[in-house]
This record gives C-alpha cells, structure tokens and sequence, in this order.
C-alpha cells in the first residue's frame, strides 16, 4: 500500500526535474542525428546498441547514487512517518529507474516511431537499456549506502562503471591470449555472463547484429547462445544481475543507521 | 510514555550510547542537552526508529519497540533541517504525509494559519525560504495531533514572530498531555519550554532533573548559569 | 549426330552460342514441331497412354526400347516403375500431365547412352542412394547434344548427372532432395569432364550440392536457384572459361565455392544468407584471372573468402550485414576491388598478414567516417578497412564474444591512428562517399 504511495509521489516529483527531460532529449538527440546521417532503421539500432551499453550505465549509477546521497534528509523525514523501510526503498528505487527507463525508451522509440518502424524492431533495445538502468541504479544505491563520504561513493561509482564498461573487456582479452592453448570458449562465456554490460551486449547481438556471433566459430557460441537454453541462461543471469545488488541494497537500507 | 532501559550502540569507531536508562512522560517537555557527540542525536534516532540499538529496550506506551513502524503514528517530527522533493508544492507534501498516514480524521491545521503558510501553498518545495521551509517542517510535526513530539533546534531559522508563535503552541501541546521531547542550543528557550533536563555526555546518562530543581539547587538566575554550575560542581 | 531431331524447339536466345544452331533450322524445326502437336493423338488419351508414332505401349521401356532414332516416345501421365530405363536411340522422351518415373529407390532411374536425347515434363524420383554408385534420377554417360527440361526430380540420390556430356542443357528443372548428412546424399547437377554445358533456369534444393562440375568447360550457368543444399551451393573445380550469371545461392551449408580454375566470370548473383562457423557466400581457392562484378553478397558468415587466389577483379558488387565482406589470405596476390559497396559489415576486411598484396579503390565503406571537403566524390582521408580486432579474431576466434565492445572499440581507434599491427599499406585512398550499386 505504502509502496505505491510513494513511488506516486516520488514520480510526480522526479517527473518534474530537468534531468529527467535532459536525459531523454540526450537520446533523441542521438537517435535523430543517426537517422540523419545514416540512414536505415538496422544502422541505428546498431549504432544505438554502443551508447545504451556506455551512457545507460555511467548515467544510471552515478544519478541512482547521488539521487540517494541528496535524499538523506527526506529518507530521515519518511522514516519518521508510519512507514515500512522496504517500502521506502522500493519508493526511492523506482523513483530513479522509472523515470530513466521512460526518459530512455522515449528518447530512442520517438525518432522511430516517427519513421513509421514498428515497435518491435526497437524491442530489445530498450529491454536492454532498462535492465541495464535497473542493475546500476541498484549498484549506485548499494554504492551510496555503503560509504557515507559522498565523494568516495561517488569515485567508486565511476570506477565500477568504468570496470564494467571497459576494463573488464580487456581482463577478457589477456586471459584469452594467455590462455590461448586451451580450450576457452565454456570459460569465456561464463566470464561474460559476470559482467551485466557484457549480457548485455551479447543479447543485442545476437538480436540485432548476429553477422559474426553466429556465423562463426559456432560450434559452442552458437550452439549456447543461439540455444533456447543459452538464451533463457542469458536472461536468468541478467535477472539475477538485477536481484542480486537490489536485494543487497534493500538489505543494507533495512539495517542502515540513518 | 517512552522508557529507555540500558541503551547501548556503537558505531564503528564511536561508542555513542554506553547503556542509557531514560524516561519521557506524558504532560511534560523534556529537554536532551549534552555536548556535541554525547549521544543526543543517537537516543532521539533510536527512539524513533532511525537508528538500530545494538542492545537495550525501548517502549512506547507500554510497548516494546520490535521492528513494527505503526508506533509512529502517534509521533510528530520536526526535523533540525527538512527536504521534501524539491519538485513537489508545500500542498503537494502536506497532501503526500496525509496520505501515507491514510488520511486521519483528527488534524490540526491551526500552525498553517498561525504562520501565514496558505500563500505558499502552490510553491515548489525548493524555491521556499528557510524559514518557511522550518515552517512547513513544523506544520507537519503538528498537523496530526500526534502524542508524542520530537522537536530537533524547532526555533532555529524563524523570525521571532513565528518563533514564539510555536513556543506558544508547544506549550498548549503540553497542556494537552503531550509528550514532548526537545533538543535546542539556545537555553533561554529550554528554560521557558522544558519541565525536565536530561543530560547526556560520552554515552552516558550525566543527570537527570527538572528545571526548577536545577534553578533552585544551584541557586542561579537561569538555565545556562545552572547547567554550567552543576557541571563544573560535578567536574570538581 | 549433326542433324538436331525434330523435336527441339528451342527459342533462339535459348541456344549457348557454342552449339551453332542456325535460325534457319530453328524456324523449320518448329514449323514441325507443330505438325506434330496438331496430329497428337494422346491428348485426350486414357491415363498412363504410351504412344510412338502410331503405337500405342503399356510399357514405358517397352515404348522406349521400340522407338528408333528422331522418334517421339509421348507418355501422357501414370506412374511407371519399369526402370532403370535405358535410351539407346537419339529419341524425345515427353511427358504429358505430368508423368511419374519412380525407381523406388531401386538403382538409377534413367540412363541416356545416345546423343541429341531429350527429357521433357516428367516428375522423375526415386534413386537410390549409395555409398559405391552414382545413381541418379537421369544420367547422360559419354553422349552428347541432350535437353533436359521442365521436369521435376523428387527424391533422388544424383539428380542430373553428366559424364563426358558435351553441350548438354539442364533448362527449367527443379530438384529436390531430403537428405541430412552429406555422407548419404549427393549432387543436384552434377557435370564431369564435360565442355559447353548450358544449365538454366533450375531449381535446387537440399541436395549435397546444388550445382557441381568438375572439368567443366566454357559452360554458362544461368538464373538457377540453389537453396538449402547440404554442402555447396555451387561448387566447382578445373573447370575454366565458365560464366555465371544471375543465379542465386541461399542458406546453403557452406555456401559457394570456387575451386582451381581460370578465366571465370561471375556476374549478378545472389549470395544470401549462407551462415555457419565454416560457411562463406563464396570461397575462392586457387583461382586465376576472374571476374567478379555486380553481384550481391548479404548476410554471409563470409562474403568472400580468398585464399591462394590471384588476379581476380571484384568490381560493382555490394556486401550488406556479412560477418566478414573479404576475408583474403596473404597467399593471394594482385587482387583488385574497385567500386564495391561494403555496407553494414562486421569486419569489413580481414588479413593474416601486415603486408597487403591485392589492392582496394574507389570502393563504399558504410564504416568510413571520413569527410569529403574538396567534394570530389571520395573522401579526404583514406579508409583501413582492416580492423585490429579482426586480426585478434583470426589469430583467436574465442575473442569474438568482445565483438562491439567498448574496449574493443577503443584498441581499434588507438590503432586506426597507429597503425603498428594491421597492414599499413592496405588502404582505400579514395573512399567513395556514396554507394554506388545500389
């Protein structure tokens, strides 16, 4: 009951702040100017996948965080009312996933939907950009509760985006090179699941861009994950990616001295 | 109305309550004072649930605090500094608390009146002043006639005006058999509203006393001059 | 032999330019042709009617066995399951309403040991698949100048097989098999030491590979289908001076391959969809001095895999969503593409070399960023179609799984602008700024 409650006021005032609008503008912005140069509808999903992988996540952890370091009074304030801390949680959670996720499926679906595509070519995309929004927003609120010092907090968020983004790939890479007389593609596969941006990509992939994943050397990428299997393994790990830091967070917030 | 048995918490590397007896009465404003880390902002937190002791009991009306957060329908805060969402009006908040509080039959508007607060209704929250800001604070500590009141520095940032409007509200609170629990720097204030000191330092319960035993004990003309007297006679 | 029988009413544009077929003769022979129609007396016949001239069979080996050179041997429907049937005079076997010639999967279905035969209208099925003989639905075994058209061939092991066939036509047929594993299937066409062929105009499905010749030469292969065969789409060896215009190869096993020969023209065709870890749409070994222009490359694990191949001109073909456009091995020099459309490609080159010994210009490249300030048509800056990952890949294919990563992203940009890995010299001076097949 409670939940709801605040999740409605908490979205009719995220509703109203800029960022939100700001955010959204940022990908229109980028879409339109896609369709502008490029072209065709498949071109843009693909230029797309790149941006949702790098901007949904830096954007969503370092907002979620500092969203959370902003509302310590209010958190106080609410506590103090006859209210349920998990529900509070829930409130303040989807009080940043949900205007993101609206902000970016608005901002991406607009420019195609004014060119007549239908909804589903774009499916995926925006799946994959909110889960990711869901999962790092649940990293930021966890990231916020466990370092009271906002500037470590938010040092931190920006390092794990960049880990998760970037560097992560490269550990990939040299363990690939260094272990190139072995049998890696099982161990790789299971590597990438680790690491949501990866899931991610890999998801787009194989939805949109699947010119090499699949061709080529098939035998266990292909069979895994062009698999029903593969893909529902996929997906439980992507939905994991986002139980299991929601539910730490949840956990540190229940037990928080505030 | 709230018994405090044998608190204790500790943070990381602050033991901020060392084993607290205290106890709020109905009818009465009692005043937390103690220097700055004495474990002021610790034993109000605990009380109203913020805070999770790491042992001791707290009851409310009888009751033992165990987890359950309907207790804190009866209770009205008022924060030193309050943020409500920047984006929301002051109508919008007040409409926000009513309802999360599944809109009670009993509420007391008198405050938003006493305060002139009705031209500020349409506004957004953040383009308040601070002193409308502490009064919507204020509005809301009241709004549901609640039993008990905690009031953190209530004065602090109001005009005289709207300062002694609440003092004066505060007192009718008690009069009414409120429970009332207030922390402030100023002492005049304390001595004017408070039936009862409790004093706290590093942790532990120093002393408790009502006011006018203070005064009179150490034969001082006001508050400050009591409090330093009786500390310095202990120190001594 | 020189004589072309009576029966054959090709259309004049039909004939390959090396049968010299005058249109003198071609005109008279269709003056008879409709002598004969005009007279025919099983139009209207009982099912399963069997005339020659005025005789009617029960039989249809009967028939063919009793027929003698320019003989018609006219099969109105039934089902005929006397085979294998053996021709051994230069007649025309033709169907009407559709005749089934079903071996039941007992050997071959019908072998042609005379010259100028022709097969025509006939739904034949039916051979047996083997492991030591090539049983096919219709075989042409060291005769020459035969037509085989309009038919369906359902089921069979071989379809058409030709052996020392010379200026055979394969027109209009379609072919299907059923097969799954290579081992227990084979060839839809399939031509051997056999020079001037025409195949036209056929369709060829889930057979081992579509079209197959083997010491073909100066053959036209034109506006066939082959789908979903097992292995190859098409696939050939030593077979030089052929063309291969307008024919489409799709979802095939493995896709194309192109084996071992010269002087090799390949235009307008369609390679589509050819997926799978060792697929290509066409796979070029040790070819010599080729064309290959105006055809389409899409969605292809590979478009064009080249390896050992040299001198080969890739012009006006356009390579849309393929895993790899070209993927050339250092073993094969002197190659050129010019004026290609590379649009959409996960890699657009790749090497195993940091030499360059073919060369690229005045070709699209949808990935190029470049501007064109002068406004010449080509972009300011060249294009390195060859990306770092794509060296990574081919020394490591597990590295695929980072395709479209940041960081793989970021390694690429780091060596677009230092070169230190991927081949300096192979560069697009002059990137087009617009497609220009489209």
């Amino acid at each position: 009951m409670s939940t709801t409650k605040i999740i409605k006021y908490q979205l009719q005032d995220v509703f109203r702040s800029k960022w939100v609008w700001a955010y959204a503008l940022f990908f229109f912005a980028v879409t339109e100017a896609l369709f502008q140069f490029g072209g065709d509808g498949d071109r843009v999903i693909t230029s797309m996948m790149n941006v949702v992988l790098l901007v949904i996540p830096l954007i969503s952890i370092v907002l979620g965080a500092m969203y959370l370091y902003n509302s310590r009074e209010y958190i106080e304030l609410l506590l103090c009312q006859p209210v349920k801390r998990s529900s509070l949680f829930f409130g303040l959670f989807s009080g940043v996933t949900v205007p993101l996720s609206v902000a970016f499926t608005v901002g991406v679906a607009v420019p195609f939907l004014m060119r007549g595509s239908e909804i589903g070519s774009i499916l995926f995309l925006v799946i994959t950009g909110i889960l990711l929004t869901v999962i790092f927003v649940a990293m930021a609120f966890g990231l916020a509760l466990s370092f009271e010092d906002r500037i470590k907090g938010l040092g931190i968020a920006l390092i794990l985006w960049l880990f998760f983004t970037v560097i992560y790939d490269g550990i990939i890479l040299l363990i690939i090179y260094s272990f190139s007389d072995y049998p890696l593609q099982q161990p790789v596969i299971i590597l990438s699941m680790l690491n949501p941006v990866d899931l991610g990509r890999i998801l787009l992939l194989l939805n949109y861009d699947i010119s090499a994943l699949m061709g080529f050397t098939g035998a266990v990428f292909q069979r895994f994950f062009g698999s029903l299997a593969g893909q529902s393994i996929s997906i439980t790990a992507m939905l994991l990616w986002l139980a299991i830091p929601f539910w730490l967070g949840r956990r540190a917030f229940l037990r928080r001295n505030f | 109305m709230i018994t405090v048995k044998q608190l204790k918490k500790r943070f990381a590397k602050l033991e901020a309550l060392k084993g607290v007896d205290v106890s709020f009465e109905p009818g009465e404003v009692t005043a937390v004072l103690g220097p700055n880390g004495a474990g002021k902002t610790t034993l109000i937190k605990s009380i109203l649930g913020l805070v999770r002791p790491d042992s001791g009991i707290i009851t409310f009306d009888g009751k033992e605090l165990n987890g359950d957060y309907t207790y804190r329908e009866r209770i009205g805060y008022m924060p030193q500094q309050a943020r409500y969402p920047e984006n929301l009006t002051v109508k919008e908040i007040l409409e926000m608390i009513r309802d999360l509080r599944n809109y009670p039959e009993v509420q007391d508007e008198e405050l938003i009146t006493m305060f002139n607060l009705q031209s500020e209704m349409n506004k957004p929250f953040k383009t308040l002043s601070g002193g409308n800001k502490q009064k919507m604070s204020a509005v809301l500590a009241f709004l549901f006639c609640p039993d008990v009141l905690f009031l953190d520095e209530p004065t602090a940032g109001l005009d005289p005006i709207a300062s002694s409007k609440l003092k004066d509200k505060i007192i009718t609170e008690k009069k009414k058999g409120k429970t009332i629990i207030l922390t402030s720097h100023i002492m005049s204030e304390i001595q004017e509203l408070a039936d009862k000191v409790v004093y706290l330092l590093e942790g532990n319960l120093h002393f408790v006393t009502t006011v006018d035993s203070l005064l009179d004990d150490t034969g001082q003309p006001n508050l400050e001059r009591a409090l330093a007297s009786k500390l310095e006679g202990v120190a001594a | 032999m020189g004589i072309p029988p009576n029966y054959l009413i090709p259309s004049i544009t039909e004939l390959p330019k090396t049968q010299g077929v005058n249109t003198m003769k071609v005109l008279i022979n269709i003056i008879l042709m409709g002598a004969v129609l005009a007279f025919l007396p099983g139009l209207a016949a009982a099912d399963g009617e069997i005339t020659v001239g005025e005789r009617s069979f029960t039989s249809l080996s009967e028939a063919v066995s009793y027929a003698s050179d320019g003989d018609t041997v006219w099969v109105d429907g039934g089902e005929h399951t006397d085979t294998p049937l053996l021709i051994e005079h230069e007649i025309a076997l033709i169907g009407l309403n559709n005749p089934v010639i079903d071996a039941q999967h007992q050997g071959e279905v019908i072998r042609v040991n005379a010259n100028n035969v022709l097969i025509e209208g006939f739904t034949i099925t039916g051979s047996e698949s083997s492991h030591i003989r090539d049983n096919a639905a219709i075989r042409f075994d060291r005769v020459t100048d035969g037509i085989v058209r309009n038919n369906i061939l359902d089921d069979n092991f071989f379809g058409i097989y030709l052996a020392r066939a010379h200026r055979t036509q394969v027109l209009d047929n379609k072919l299907t098999a059923y097969g799954t594993r290579e081992a227990t299937s084979a060839n839809g066409i399939h031509a051997w030491y056999t020079n001037d062929l025409l195949i036209r105009g056929n369709t060829i499905k889930g057979h081992r590979d579509g079209i197959y010749l083997e010491y073909v030469e100066d053959s036209e292969i034109l506006r066939n289908e082959a789908e979903g065969n097992i292995r190859y789409g098409l696939h050939f060896m030593f077979s030089n001076d052929c063309v291969y215009n307008g024919n489409t190869f799709r979802n095939n096993g493995a896709g194309t391959a192109v084996m071992y020969s010269e002087n090799v023209d390949m235009h307008y065709n369609l390679f589509l969809d050819n997926w799978g870890s060792s697929s290509y749409g066409m796979l070029l070994k040790d070819m010599r001095d080729s064309r290959i222009t105006h055809n389409q490359f899409i969605r292809n694990t590979a478009a064009i895999r080249i390896d050992g191949s040299s001198r080969m001109e890739v012009e006006n073909n356009r390579f849309r969503e393929n895993g790899w456009a070209i993927r050339i091995l250092a073993n094969s020099p002197d190659n050129h593409f010019t004026k290609n459309d590379f649009i959409n490609n996960a890699f657009d080159v790749a090497t195993n070399s940091r030499r360059a010994y073919s060369t690229f210009d005045k070709n699209y490249w949808s990935h190029y960023s470049g501007y064109d300030l002068d406004g010449d048509g080509y972009g300011d800056v060249p294009y390195r179609p060859v990306r770092l990952f794509s060296l990574i890949v081919e020394q490591n294919s597990t590295a695929l799984i980072l395709l479209r990563s940041i960081f793989i992203d970021l390694l690429d940009i780091a060596e677009r602008v230092v070169p230190v890995l991927t081949p300096e010299t192979l560069i697009d001076e002059n990137p087009l700024m617009k497609e220009v097949n489209r």
